[in-house]
Parts: structure tokens; C-alpha cells; sequence
């Protein structure tokens, strides 16, 4: 095999192949997907001279492990964790050489959720539907990394940036604040739920995940009984499922749902909504 | 026709329509304008099932209050082509969906196999389609438990619609027949066979 591939050896608590998603074909039922944090995804493949569609990795929280068998230059962002080569620290958010099998290993984030490893050339697994992003609603694209597993990489395109380029990195939200728009489906909501929904503190829930942001906190009474039939979602949709605990929903969303859509945060905020680790309030905040 | 626009965050629109019918003849209406240029950029376009989502717009607001000045046609009765799947009449559900309809079984698959469907929307799953066509007393409810897993190829009925399960899955329509044919195929184009707007008919075979 060609030396432009690495091989998994610690795959971490979830770590996916993502690029730019598969927007277009929601109307087929094929969610967008693609990285939760697309401005994180983006720095790092700029750091290492890719251009913003190359696939990078997604960590979760526990970071993974690579051993590259080819020289390759790599840079790690995202949530902020400690970063490795054959035990030796190195640089976070930066782009660092890793020699032909070395381990490079992205530790546990010190805060923020979804961390991102580029490498030059980018990830090269067979693109499905235009995108090599892995869809966790309806598995599209390549699997979940799994300890042992070998990914194909690409050919460099253009020159790393700087080793001592500096690059500023928003801060994990400390509490997340999401500018939400009232609708489509406020009218479902008593007026009290809202005035809840828009002055209370909600946190992030444990059952987060790739599909949307659960939130703890008051629950929204509905104003009315009886079932929405499914319509159409979009990326930001805050969904109210029967336990009246608002979702957010985020890259691998269904394209169509029949829960209620009290409000749409601002897709400006969802890189954010991202990296907010469970336990991290959250303010919903109206806007016209 | 009676439309509301609702503003769906800034950059999208969600159309409801008084019914399903409508909302099928608003999508192949938007469908024609964006072919002729006559529709402003948009990234998606979603029906579902009383209505039509329209998501990736630089002026939401702008084309709502332009909706209520259009001329959307009915959909034309017939289609000249339409996509042909061949079906086994064998569904675990078989028997009940004829209770329920109160003919027999081999009465069931005259009737669904004489129907004319169209792709409504798709969901649930990528090129899931739910289909319309059958006369609205063969309305039937979705099974009390829904099955764990249910095979690729599956024809299920729920409530008006029709579908065939595009790979194996948890489900709880009514299952009354099978079909070889492959529904879903990212590497095919078309991916999907059953995409919003596409006639279909279901071919009876092996009798």
C-alpha cells in the first residue's frame, strides 16, 4: 500500500471523517452532515494547505491516536487538548511534521467538545453523494473510526502555512448563549413556555450528540393537543419533543420531523452549540 | 389555494398548504419555476406533507410576499412515464391489511398493484418515499408494535401512504409485499429511484 494513508490506533470515544457535508439533497431524506464546527474544521485545513473541502477528523472529548506511514503535516484544532508526537508535546493549532510512523496523538480536550486533525492532502476515503462526511443518522459515508482501522490520504495540494503562523480560536463557551428567531412553530407553545424558553437557563444535556443539542431545563407546555404532520427541518431547528425539552438540532438532523419547531438559532452560533460540554448553561435569546 | 409562509430563522421559508394534494402541486410548480430561472437561488427544497419547505434563501421574507400572486396548476391527472416496480404480494401483514379493507387478499394486490402513485415526499430515511395514490378508504393505521426490523424491499402501507423500505430497518407500517428492485444507491444516479414528484407503479408479479 502507498505510504499517503494512517492507520487508527486509538480511535477515542467517537471520531468521524467530516468535510463541508452533503448539502442539496435533503428533499431525498439525506441529512446535510458535515463538521459541527466548520470554522475549526476549516483553520486547521488552512494551516496545513488544504482547501476547506478536504475531510478532516472530528474528535469527541477523548481525543484519538494516529500513526501515519508516510511523513505528513498535521494540525490539530478545535477544542483546546494536548497534543503528541511519539510522546514529545507539540504544537495545538499549528501545523506540525509528523515523520513516517510516528504516533501523533490528540489527547483529552481541556475544555470544548469537538476537536479537528487535518492532514496535508486531506482524508481520502471514497466521497458518497459528493461528501466524505459520516452521517450517524443515517449512516452515509465511512464508519466511525475503529481501533486498527487504515484511511487512505490525499496528495498536498499547497504549502503548509507558517510554523509559527498564530491563529485566534474562540474560547469554549463558558455558558452558551443562542440567538434564536420565534418559529415556525411557536404558536404551539403557551405563552408562558416561551417566556420560559426565553428567560430561563437551560443546560447541556449528556444525550447530546452529532443529530442535535439536548438541553435540560423548564419544559415547554404546548398550547395545543394533536400531532404536526412531518414537515421539513433546517440546521438550528429548536425541536420540541413530547418531554418538552428543546433540541437543537444540529449537522446530522432528519430532514423531515413531526415534533414542533419553537425557534431557529442563528447558524452563526452552532459552532458554539458545538463545543459546549454537558452541564454548560444556555440562554436562548429572541431576536428579530 | 390558500398558502402561509412562515419565516423559518432567516433563511428560510416553510409553506403550509391546506393538504397534501396542494402541497404536491406547490412543489411541482416550484419545481418548473426553478428549471426556467423563474425561482430566486435556493439550497432546498423539501416537501413533506402538507407542505413545503424552502431552506437557503437570501430574502426569505421577499418571496412570501410574492407567493400569494401565483398560478399554481393542478397536477396533471396522468403522467406519461412512470417508474415500474415489480412486487411480490406476500407481506406478513397481508391478511390484515385485508380485513381491514375487507376484500381478499388477492383482492389486495388488484387494488394496490391498478393504483398510480406518486412520490410525495421522502423522510425517515435516505430515498424513503411516501406515496400517495390509493383512494383514501384504504387508509389503514400503522401496527400497534412496530417491527424491530423490517427487510430491504419491504411495501408497507401507514395511514394514505405506501412505501417501500429502502434498506433494512425498525418499522411499523403495514408490511404487504416485497420488491428486488434497489430503491437506494448513493453510487447510482439517481441515488434514489422514489424522489419527490416521480410516478410509480407497483407491477404484480409471480402469481
Amino acid at each position: 500500500m502507498t505510504d499517503r494513508a494512517l492507520s487508527v490506533v486509538r480511535a477515542g470515544a467517537l471520531t468521524t471523517v467530516q468535510d463541508l457535508g452533503r448539502p442539496g439533497y435533503a428533499h431525498l431524506g439525506v441529512p446535510r452532515s458535515g463538521a459541527l464546527d466548520p470554522r475549526a474544521a476549516a483553520v486547521v485545513n488552512r494551516l496545513v494547505g488544504n482547501p476547506e473541502s478536504a475531510a478532516v477528523l472530528e474528535t469527541t472529548l477523548t481525543g484519538c491516536a494516529i500513526r501515519p506511514r508516510g511523513p505528513v503535516t498535521v494540525a490539530i484544532g478545535g477544542a483546546p487538548c494536548p497534543v503528541t508526537v511519539d510522546g514529545r508535546p507539540a504544537a495545538w493549532g499549528a501545523p506540525v511534521r509528523v515523520a513516517a510512523g510516528a504516533l501523533l496523538e490528540a489527547g483529552c480536550t481541556t475544555g470544548g467538545v469537538r476537536g479537528y486533525i487535518a492532514f496535508a492532502g486531506g482524508v481520502a476515503v471514497d466521497p458518497v453523494l459528493g461528501s466524505r462526511s459520516t452521517d450517524l443518522l443515517s449512516g452515509l459515508g465511512p464508519p466511525p473510526l475503529a481501533d486498527g482501522v487504515v484511511l487512505p490520504l490525499g496528495r498536498p495540494v499547497g504549502p503548509a502555512a507558517r510554523a509559527d503562523v498564530c491563529v485566534p480560536w474562540p474560547a469554549p463557551p463558558a455558558e452558551l448563549v443562542l440567538r434564536v428567531r420565534l418559529g415556525p412553530r411557536a404558536d404551539w407553545f403557551t405563552d408562558a413556555a416561551l417566556r420560559a424558553f426565553t428567560s430561563g437557563v437551560y443546560r447541556v444535556s449528556a444525550m447530546s450528540n452529532r443529530i442535535g443539542l439536548r438541553t435540560e431545563g423548564p419544559a415547554l407546555e404546548r398550547a395545543r393537543d394533536g400531532e404536526l404532520p412531518s414537515e421539513g427541518m433546517v440546521l438550528g431547528a429548536v425541536q420540541v419533543p413530547p418531554d418538552g425539552r428543546p433540541v437543537v438540532f444540529l449537522a446530522d438532523h432528519p430532514t423531515t420531523g413531526g415534533y414542533p419547531v419553537a425557534a431557529v438559532v442563528d447558524e452563526r452560533d452552532l459552532p458554539a452549540a458545538a463545543q459546549a460540554a454537558p452541564g454548560t448553561p444556555v440562554r436562548f435569546i429572541p431576536v428579530r | 389555494m390558500t398558502m402561509r409562509a412562515l419565516p423559518v430563522g432567516d433563511r428560510a421559508l416553510l409553506i403550509e398548504l391546506a393538504d397534501g394534494e396542494e402541497a404536491e402541486a406547490l412543489h411541482a410548480e416550484l419545481l418548473r419555476r426553478r428549471a426556467t430561472g423563474a425561482l430566486p437561488a435556493v439550497g432546498e427544497i423539501v416537501p413533506a406533507a402538507r407542505t413545503v419547505l424552502l431552506d437557503g434563501l437570501a430574502d426569505p421574507a421577499r418571496l412570501a410576499r410574492e407567493l400569494p400572486g401565483w398560478e399554481i396548476p393542478p397536477l396533471p391527472a396522468r403522467a406519461e412515464e412512470a417508474v415500474e416496480v415489480p412486487v411480490r404480494y406476500d407481506g406478513p401483514d397481508l391478511a390484515a391489511v385485508a380485513a381491514l379493507w375487507q376484500v381478499t387478499e388477492d383482492d389486495v394486490a388488484e387494488i394496490h398493484s391498478a393504483a398510480e402513485f406518486r412520490v410525495a415526499f421522502c423522510g425517515f430515511a435516505p430515498g424513503f418515499g411516501y406515496l400517495t395514490g390509493l383512494p383514501q378508504r384504504y387508509a389503514v393505521p400503522r401496527r400497534d408494535t412496530p417491527r424491530a426490523s423490517v427487510p430491504a424491499g419491504a411495501l408497507g402501507l401507514a395511514g394514505p401512504y405506501s412505501g417501500v423500505y429502502p434498506r433494512s430497518s425498525p418499522g411499523g407500517w403495514q408490511l404487504i409485499g416485497t420488491t428486488e428492485l434497489e430503491l437506494w444507491d448513493p453510487a447510482r444516479v439517481p441515488a434514489a429511484l422514489f424522489a419527490p414528484g416521480v410516478r410509480v407503479r407497483f407491477v404484480r408479479e409471480g402469481r
